[in-house]
C-alpha cells in the first residue's frame, strides 16, 4: 500500500518537479505514472524508495512514512522494493548471476539459498542460460531482464519500474511489459513510469497521468 | 546470526578477492608497511636485547675499593673493621695484593708479562656489595670511602651499566618517536589504498545503497581490507626482523668467539610479536576506517 497526501518537491535553486501530490495505491495494484518528459514522473518513484525527500506532505509505504526514515531504516525499505532504474545501473565488472546476487548478499541469505533465488529469478526472465555472461554481451533487451531480475530477487511486495522499455524497439517493450503483468498476478504491486503511451494499449489500467508536476483527473 | 555470519564471511571474502586481484600493488603495499614497522619494532628489539645484556652485568652493585701501594696489612684490617660494621654494606671481600696478581697471570695470556714484573704494582683492594641499588646511595657511598684513611681510589663497577641505561631510555623514546611516526605512514598508506579502491568502486557503492544496503555493509569490506593487509604488513616487519637477527647472529658468533663471551640477538617475546601483529591490524583497520568515513558519504544516489 502506498499513500502520498499532499506531497511536494522542489529542487534547490530550481522549479516544483511535483504540487501537492495526493493518490493512493492499494496492495497488489498495477499502475502506470505516464505524462511528458519532466513531467515528474521519476521524481514521485524516487520518493517512494526514499532517494529524494519531499519539500512537505507524507508518503506512506507498507506503514512507514518514508518522509521522515534515517540511515538504517532506508536501507530496509529499499530491500522490500524491487527497483528496476532508468539508466538500469547494471555492473559491468561482474557476471549476470553475480549481478542478481547483490541483492541477496546485501539482505545477508547464505550462498546456498541465495544461488537458488538467483537461478529461479533469471529463469523467470528467460536468462539462465547467460548466468555466466558479461552484461556487456546482452542485447538491450536482455539488460532490461536483468535489471528486472534484480529487482525481484528479494521477492518485494512492491515493483517499481522507472521507463523500463525507454530505448528497446516495440516487441521487446511489449515482453518486458507482459513480464510486469506476470509479476501483477501474482500480487506484486506494480508502478511504472512511462512517457510511452502505446505500451498502455488497450488494457484497462490505472493510469496516473502527471502534467509538469501537478496529478491530472 | 546466519545473516551476520553471511555478512561477514561475504565482506571477508570480498577483502581477500580484492586483495589478491591486484598482487603486486598489494605486496608493495604490505612491503612499503612491513619496512616502516620494521624500523621501530627491530629498534625495540635490539633495546630489549642490550637491556637483558646490561642486566646480566649490572645485576649486584658492586664498588672496588683500592688501597695505596704502601698500605699496611693493618691498614687493610681496620678498613675491613669498618666495612663490617657500615649499614650500607651488604657483604665485601678482601682481595690482597698477592691473589690479585696470581688471577692476572692466570688470566688471558699474560703470564709471560706477570713473570716478568720486579715486584707486585697492583694494591691491596675490597670488592664491597652494597645493600642498595639506588645510583645516587652508591654515589655516596664512594664519595665517603674515598675520604677513608689509605683509600686510593674507590670506582663504581656498574658505573658504565647505569650510563648505559641511561642510553637505553634515551633509545627507547627515539624508538617511540619512531614508532609513532612510522604508523602514521602506514595509517596513510591504507588511507590512500582504500580511497582509491573507493573511488573505484562508485558504482557498485551507489547501486548497493539504492537497493538496500546499509552504510555497515558497504564499509566491511574496506574495513576487513585494510586489517588483512595491515596484520600482513606486521608480518612482513615480523620476517624482516627474524632476517635482520640471522644476519647479524652469524657475524656475532664470530665477535663472541673472539671476545669470549656469549651474545646473541633473540626475536621479540611471543607475547611481543602478537603485540606487532595486533597493533598493525589494528593501524590497518583505523586507516581504512578513516578512508571510508572520509569519502563515503561522498557518493549518494541520486
Amino acid at each position: 500500500m502506498i499513500n502520498f497526501s499532499n506531497v511536494s518537491k522542489r529542487y534547490p535553486n530550481s522549479y516544483d518537479a511535483l504540487k501537492n501530490i495526493t493518490f493512493t495505491i492499494e496492495t497488489g495494484e498495477m499502475v502506470f505514472i505516464t505524462g511528458h518528459s519532466g513531467a515528474g514522473k521519476s521524481t514521485l518513484l524516487k520518493l517512494i524508495a526514499a532517494i529524494e525527500r519531499p519539500t512537505s506532505g507524507s508518503i506512506i509505504v507498507n506503514g512507514q512514512n518514508v518522509a521522515v526514515l534515517k540511515g538504517a531504516a532506508i536501507s530496509i525499505l529499499r530491500r522490500n522494493l524491487g527497483l528496476v532504474f532508468q539508466d538500469q545501473k547494471i555492473l559491468f565488472d561482474r557476471s549476470v548471476f553475480d549481478n542478481v546476487l547483490l541483492p541477496l548478499q546485501i539482505s545477508g541469505f547464505d550462498p546456498k539459498t541465495a544461488t537458488g533465488r538467483v537461478r529461479a529469478a533469471l529463469d523467470k526472465v528467460g536468462l539462465l542460460d547467460k548466468e555466466k555472461a558479461r552484461p556487456i554481451t546482452l542485447s538491450g533487451g536482455e539488460q532490461q531482464r536483468l535489471c528486472i531480475a534484480r529487482a525481484v530477487v528479494n521477492r518485494p511486495s512492491i515493483l517499481i519500474a522507472d521507463e523500463p522499455t525507454g530505448n528497446l524497439d516495440t516487441d521487446y517493450a511489449r515482453d518486458i511489459m507482459d513480464m510486469f503483468r506476470l509479476f501483477h498476478q501474482v500480487g506484486v504491486t506494480v508502478l511504472i513510469a512511462t512517457h510511452d503511451a502505446e505500451l498502455l494499449g488497450g488494457a484497462q489500467q490505472r493510469i496516473l497521468a502527471l502534467d509538469h508536476g501537478k496529478l491530472a483527473t | 546470526m546466519s545473516a551476520w555470519f553471511s555478512h561477514h564471511s561475504y565482506a571477508l571474502a570480498l577483502a581477500l578477492k580484492r586483495l589478491l586481484r591486484t598482487p603486486f600493488s598489494s605486496l608493495l603495499s604490505i612491503a612499503v608497511m612491513g619496512i616502516a614497522l620494521s624500523l621501530p619494532a627491530g629498534g625495540y628489539m635490539l633495546l630489549g636485547n642490550l637491556q637483558t645484556f646490561s642486566g646480566h652485568i649490572s645485576g649486584a652493585p658492586q664498588l672496588s675499593l683500592f688501597l695505596a701501594l704502601d698500605a699496611s696489612r693493618d691498614e687493610a684490617a681496620q678498613i675491613g673493621a669498618r666495612l663490617k660494621q657500615h649499614p650500607q654494606v651488604a657483604s665485601f671481600q678482601f682481595v690482597p695484593k698477592d691473589s690479585a696478581l696470581q688471577q692476572l697471570k692466570q688470566g688471558n695470556g699474560l703470564a709471560d708479562v706477570v713473570d716478568s714484573l720486579a715486584q707486585n704494582p697492583l694494591p691491596d683492594a675490597f670488592v664491597i656489595n652494597a645493600k642498595s641499588a639506588v645510583p645516587e646511595v652508591l654515589e655516596s657511598l664512594r664519595a665517603e670511602m674515598q675520604k677513608w684513611p689509605k683509600a686510593e681510589h674507590v670506582q663504581l663497577d656498574s658505573a658504565w651499566a647505569r650510563r648505559l641505561d641511561a642510553l637505553l631510555s634515551l633509545g627507547r623514546v627515539a624508538v617511540l618517536m619512531l614508532a609513532a611516526l612510522l604508523s602514521l605512514t602506514l595509517v596513510a598508506v591504507t588511507f590512500n589504498t582504500i580511497r582509491l579502491q573507493i573511488l573505484t568502486r562508485r558504482d557498485e557503492i551507489e547501486v548497493s545503497k539504492l537497493i538496500g544496503a546499509t552504510n555497515g555493509f558497504i564499509r566491511r569490506p574496506f574495513l576487513y581490507f585494510g586489517a588483512i593487509q595491515g596484520m600482513a604488513g606486521g608480518t612482513a616487519a615480523w620476517l624482516i626482523i627474524a632476517l635482520g637477527i640471522h644476519l647479524i647472529n652469524g657475524t656475532l658468533a664470530d665477535l663472541a668467539l673472539l671476545y669470549a663471551f656469549d651474545f646473541r640477538l633473540h626475536h621479540l617475546s611471543p607475547e611481543d610479536s602478537m603485540s606487532l601483529l595486533l597493533f598493525s591490524t589494528w593501524l590497518g583497520w583505523l586507516g581504512a576506517w578513516l578512508s571510508v568515513a572520509s569519502h563515503l558519504w561522498q557518493i549518494e544516489p541520486k
